[in-house]
């Protein structure tokens, strides 16, 4: 098992102009690991981070979209696994942190936190599909996991982590979406 | 007598790039159908209806422009997506939404359906810019409402009130 920062941490060494979509606990960890005008923080409805995700990759085929969605998250939005797959942005990586529970709810369990996200997204048809537990082998293959021909996912199985602090209008800040398409609507 | 490529006209004009959809019986043969076969729209077909304002939005980052085509039904099952991305971060989430059950002759509020006619009060509570398309007249509106959504970052709702043909 992993801790969701740690992967966090090593995917950070990677990234370079890729949108990186992260909600809830993900981007509070997410944005202060790696602050950046990228970040794509304000979904408005949980579940959705996928679908956004979509939309980013699709306007924007010469860039990568990095989407770092909770398990509860993509249990309220599975059909978004068999839309992505059917659409096949060569552009986006899902990344699902699966903790077993609706960490930013009060740490509640997941109706089953055994559910196997990769095992769906590979019946869906994602291009290629990874189940992570370890950092060490997470570290060794994300490299290549990125510069993969998507959509490419990844379950991370991490422990529920400490308290966190939950400070929306900080990461749903208007400016924050404003600078955030600036950034995303660059050239060159 | 509402025509669908009339309408269909009106939305590649207007410069939409992405049509999303959810089948919806009322425009199913007179818009999806062709829309389907038309080489200048990329439909995308979703398996919820909440996915479209999802993926809307974030195409709307790179202003590239996306219609969402959707049942009654469906809108109302997206209203919590809709109330947080389209409302209140004011995102430019333009929908299509066929009137099920709808009596064309009569007003949305007066239809003989119920889920129809808590359609338009519920866009008026959320402040949602809403046109009824329920006849040729109706369809120059499309144009410059999709124009006026990306223009100002706002949505808006077009309600087809009878089958296009």
């Amino acid at each position: 098992m992993m801790k969701r920062a740690e992967c966090f941490q090593v995917l950070a060494r990677h990234i370079k102009d890729e949108a990186v979509v992260a909600t809830y606990s993900s981007a509070f960890e997410w944005d202060a690991i790696k602050p950046r005008a990228l970040n794509y923080l304000s979904i408005g409805a949980m579940g959705l981070d996928s679908s956004h995700g979509l939309g980013l990759a699709l306007g924007r085929p010469d860039k990568r979209v990095i989407v770092l969605q909770g398990d509860g998250s993509l249990l309220m939005n599975l059909g978004s696994l068999v839309t992505i797959a059917a659409v096949a942005p060569k552009n986006l990586v899902h990344l699902v942190a699966h903790n077993g529970t609706y960490e930013a709810n009060g740490s509640h369990p997941l109706p089953d936190p055994k559910v196997d996200f990769a095992g769906m997204a590979r019946a869906a048809g994602y291009a290629a599909v990874y189940d992570f537990a370890d950092l060490e082998i997470f570290t060794q293959q994300i490299a290549y996991l990125l510069e993969q021909a998507g959509p490419v996912f990844a379950t991370l199985r991490v422990e529920p982590s400490g308290p966190l602090t939950y400070d929306y209008r900080r990461i749903y800040d208007p400016a924050k979406r404003r600078a955030f398409k600036a950034a995303w609507q660059e050239r060159g | 007598m509402l025509n669908g490529g009339k309408i269909i006209a009106a939305i590649k004009a207007s410069g939409v790039e992405y049509v999303l959809s959810v089948p919806d019986i009322v425009t199913s043969s007179g818009l999806l159908a062709p829309i389907a076969q038309n080489k200048d729209l990329r439909l995308i077909r979703v398996c919820k209806e909440d996915e479209c304002i999802g993926i809307a939005s974030g195409l709307s980052y790179s202003d590239t422009r996306a219609l969402i085509l959707i049942q009654h039904t469906g809108f109302l099952d997206s209203i919590n997506a809709i109330r947080g991305i389209a409302v209140e971060y004011r995102q430019p989430i333009c929908m299509m939404i066929g009137l099920l059950q709808h009596d064309p002759e009569l007003a949305p509020r007066a239809s003989p359906s119920y889920g129809v006619r808590i359609v338009e009060p519920i866009l008026d509570d959320m402040g949602i810019a809403h046109h009824l398309i329920g006849a040729d007249m109706d369809v120059g509106k499309i144009g410059p409402e999709i124009d006026g959504a990306y223009r100002e970052s706002r949505p808006v709702a077009f309600l087809i009130g009878r089958s296009p043909l």
